[in-house]
């Protein structure tokens, strides 16, 4: 699967002055993400990082402002018709359907698989570590091992935006720079525009290329990781990376 | 690969301006406008056949408005209000002794008892209250002896307040037991470790808890009792004791005076939507769960005293509930079974029933299911911001108001509606089945609902992601998680259907009989062990249904 496809270049990804409301909070977006590299979102609870996740992906339709993927305006489309994928931190399975079936639906809504679409998924199970285990159900897995479908489903969806929120807060350290790495050499070989939403300056410095730090529902630095995360970074992300550690 | 890739391009271009073009393509929400419609025209037919036929004569609705109706619109309301009180407050304290001991002898039996009468045919309770509080009662030798007089058998207000408790005090029990549940047990420990005694532990923790509950609660019940028709039937008695519900019927029935039905009808809608909307002011919602969890260890000592008092009323309620299924039992064991089960007339009357009520389980597994994916996808198209519309109302909460129009009404008005097309009886058949399964939906809907909002909270956003609609989510998705609750559903739809005595009342006759009906005319000609005989059978058969949505309900998948 992997041998017929041409180089990628990713893909560019804009949230053009997009505004938004929940309830009383109010979030006002106007960035531009890195075309086919690794951005980390970060961000104190409730500055808007998954508010952010759900208006490129179409959960949430913005009240103004445009979201734009290679330069056409998806703002009004529906999250199928996106050229994106998201990895949830948790529910990203169907319970009662085995993990062949989970990666499939990525291919076909409906199931309606190939010849090969059967070998593209043997090729992401492979791919994302969990060959011999496409009969199981999810609840005979672990953690780890569910977001490895999810991972493996994003693969054979093959869209050219990534979007991970907070994907392995809820695994081990060791286990979680295992997934990172997973995320980085997929991330590598496709090319693909990823927005990766965590708490971690750790994770974030492992797999990221550039930062994007929000604040109170708005974008308050960016920058390339390096600088972000040297002693001249941005104020504000420092004070919320001192904060992060001591918590 | 490419071509793929080529999609992406395509479904790239502009959308068109419609404010929300996914949620339009949904077919779940097609589904339940479906639904809708057909519940719409179901009612909305009925009224117009009746509005047509009293438009040539209003004098049947000016002459509805005086001082008898006055009197059954005062006895609606003072039944309703009486079977509500000593319904909803005996349950309070029965639910709370059962919250406080978990390990009570036969709990879970008697919750399992006590979900029977929800589904259990009104005219059979109406038997079994007749077979033990009547005239020829069982206990009537007894209550002679204590009254120093003959007992005049339990008609007029007391025969339907001992038969509306005997439905809604389980229920409420039930419900409220629910809400005790909800309390966390965390709030028990601490409880616990703050020393709380028996009357701070009600106020800070089961008052609050039961508090919620109670508005809901009430209302339900309200509404139950107001619109009761079988039970005020039976043991009514007469014109003093006449709920506006029967006087449709008997307006429609006996003195065939459509203007009359029409302005009775139009009577007690308003007047339950004005109950409902209080209530709602104080906080209620009318769509209570039924289902029943485990009990979870309590950390509270319990003194001895407490313990007998509590063992004392539940004893009480279980000997109140039980006495009318045990008396349905002897009096139907008194009958000749077999000779009746060996009659033809039974025979038909069983595969009718059984055939109708089929299809109206069916019919209400439908629309309750297309209502309920509805929501979702109304939901999903507001997002969480926006309030909901009028339509995701009508497919939730309102969904329930459907019983507060008379079936019989909707019986009739099709009846009028179609008398001049054709044989108005052919239709028969239809009405039954769309009426009970029309019925029958708010109580299928409350099986259906909470697995699918579970699921639903899972698979929503993940099905938006990968367009997962239509078709394949339901075979792929929801069919696989919804299929015990269907099945519940269908089961106690299938009850509700089987024991209901609502348009067959109307349309009965020779040629199209069901059970219910079979049996009314047996106890109008005074056959009284046939009655008993029948009553057993068609009781043992919902009960058997009861059993079945119970046990379907319980194994719910993890």
């Amino acid at each position: 699967m992997t041998a017929d496809m041409p180089l990628r270049q990713g893909v560019s990804l804009h949230l053009d002055r997009t505004t938004f409301r929940y309830g009383e909070v109010g979030f006002a977006f106007d960035v531009e993400f890195p075309t086919g590299e690794i951005t980390a979102v970060m961000g104190p609870s409730g500055s808007g990082k998954s508010t952010l996740l759900n208006l490129v992906a179409g959960f949430e339709t913005p009240r103004s402002g445009r979201v734009l993927i290679g330069g056409k305006d998806f703002s009004d489309a529906s999250p199928s018709e996106r050229p994106v994928s998201m990895v949830f931190q948790e529910n990203n399975l169907f319970a009662h359907l085995d993990v062949f079936r989970n990666v499939g639906l990525g291919i076909s809504p409906s199931l309606a698989l190939t010849a090969a679409d059967h070998a593209a998924i043997a090729d992401a199970l492979a791919r994302t570590g969990l060959a011999g285990k496409d009969k199981r159900l999810p609840r005979e897995l672990s953690g780890g091992e569910r977001q490895r479908v999810a991972l493996a489903r994003a693969l054979v969806r093959d869209r050219p935006v990534l979007l991970l929120d907070e994907p392995f807060a809820s695994l081990g350290p060791a286990l979680r720079e295992d997934m990172l790495d997973l995320v980085a050499a997929v991330q590598t070989e496709r090319k693909m525009t990823t927005l990766f939403v965590t708490h971690q300056p750790r994770d974030a410095r492992r797999i990221a290329a550039h930062v994007v730090f929000l604040e109170s529902g708005t974008v308050a630095a960016s920058g390339r990781a390096g600088d972000f995360f040297s002693a001249s970074g941005p104020a504000a992300f420092q004070r919320y990376a001192g904060a992060a550690d001591e918590g | 690969m490419a071509q793929r890739d080529e999609q992406i391009g395509t479904t790239a271009n502009p959308l068109s301006q419609a404010a929300h073009p996914a949620a339009l393509r949904d077919r779940r929400v097609g589904a339940g406008m479906a639904a809708l419609a057909f519940v719409a025209i179901l009612i909305g037919g009925a009224f117009l056949g009746l509005a047509i036929e009293s438009a040539g004569d209003f004098s049947g609705a000016a002459t509805a408005l005086d001082s008898y109706l006055f009197r059954i619109v005062r006895f609606t309301l003072w039944q309703a209000l009486l079977s509500t009180c000593l319904s909803v407050v005996p349950a309070l304290f029965v639910a709370r002794a059962l919250a406080r001991h978990p390990g009570f002898f036969g709990r879970n039996f008697i919750l399992q008892l006590f979900a029977v009468p929800l589904a259990l045919p009104a005219i059979v309770a109406a038997l079994g209250v007749l077979a033990l509080y009547g005239r020829a009662g069982y206990f009537a030798s007894f209550l002679t002896k204590i009254a120093g007089e003959d007992w005049p058998g339990i008609y007029g207000l007391s025969g339907i307040l001992v038969a509306h408790v005997f439905f809604n005090l389980p229920l409420c029990v039930r419900l409220f037991l629910e809400a005790l549940q909800t309390v966390p047990a965390d709030q028990w420990r601490l409880a616990s470790q703050l020393g709380m005694g028996v009357r701070p532990a009600f106020r800070f923790i089961e008052w609050p808890a039961l508090k919620q509950a109670l508005p809901g609660v009430a209302g339900l019940v309200f509404m139950l009792c107001i619109t009761s028709f079988t039970i005020v039937l039976i043991l009514g008695g007469g014109p003093r004791a006449t709920t506006l519900e029967v006087a449709i019927y008997q307006a429609l029935r006996f003195d065939f005076d459509p203007a009359r039905a029409v302005a009775l009808t139009l009577l007690q809608v308003l007047l339950t939507f004005a109950v409902v909307a209080l209530l709602s002011g104080l906080g209620a919602n009318t769509t209570a769960e039924t289902g029943l969890s485990v009990a979870r260890r309590r950390y509270l000592s319990i003194g001895g005293g407490e313990t007998v008092l509590n063992a004392l009323l539940i004893m009480l309620a279980l000997l109140f509930v039980a006495g009318p299924m045990m008396a349905t039992i002897a009096a139907g064991l008194q009958s000749d079974l077999v000779r009746l089960i060996g009659e033809p007339a039974v025979h038909r009357a069983t595969t009718t029933s059984a055939a109708l009520a089929f299809l109206s389980a069916l019919l209400a597994t439908a629309l309750s299911l297309s209502l309920v994916m509805a929501r979702h996808g109304l939901a999903g198209r507001r997002g969480r911001t926006s309030g909901r519309s009028l339509l995701e109302y009508a497919t939730d909460t309102g969904a329930g108001f459907v019983l507060v129009v008379p079936p019989i009404v909707i019986g009739a008005g099709w009846f009028l509606l179609l008398r001049h097309v054709g044989s108005a009886f052919a239709i028969a058949p239809v009405m039954v089945v769309a009426v009970n399964a029309t019925m029958a939906m708010p109580f299928a809907l409350r099986a259906i609902r909470p697995a699918y909002d579970a699921a639903s909270e899972r698979h929503e956003r993940l099905c938006a992601q990968l367009g997962i609609t239509g078709w394949a989510r339901l075979r792929l998705i929801d069919w696989p998680v919804l299929q015990r609750p269907l099945a519940t559903a269908f089961a106690f739809a299938m009850a509700l259907s089987l024991g209901d005595l609502g348009v067959i009342a109307l349309f009965g006759s020779d040629s199209l009989q069901t059970l219910p009906y079979l049996l009314l005319a047996r106890m109008g000609s005074y056959r009284t062990a046939d009655a008993a005989g029948l009553a057993l059978l068609l009781g043992l058969v919902c009960f058997a249904l009861i059993l079945l949505a119970d046990r379907l309900g319980k194994e719910r998948s993890p």
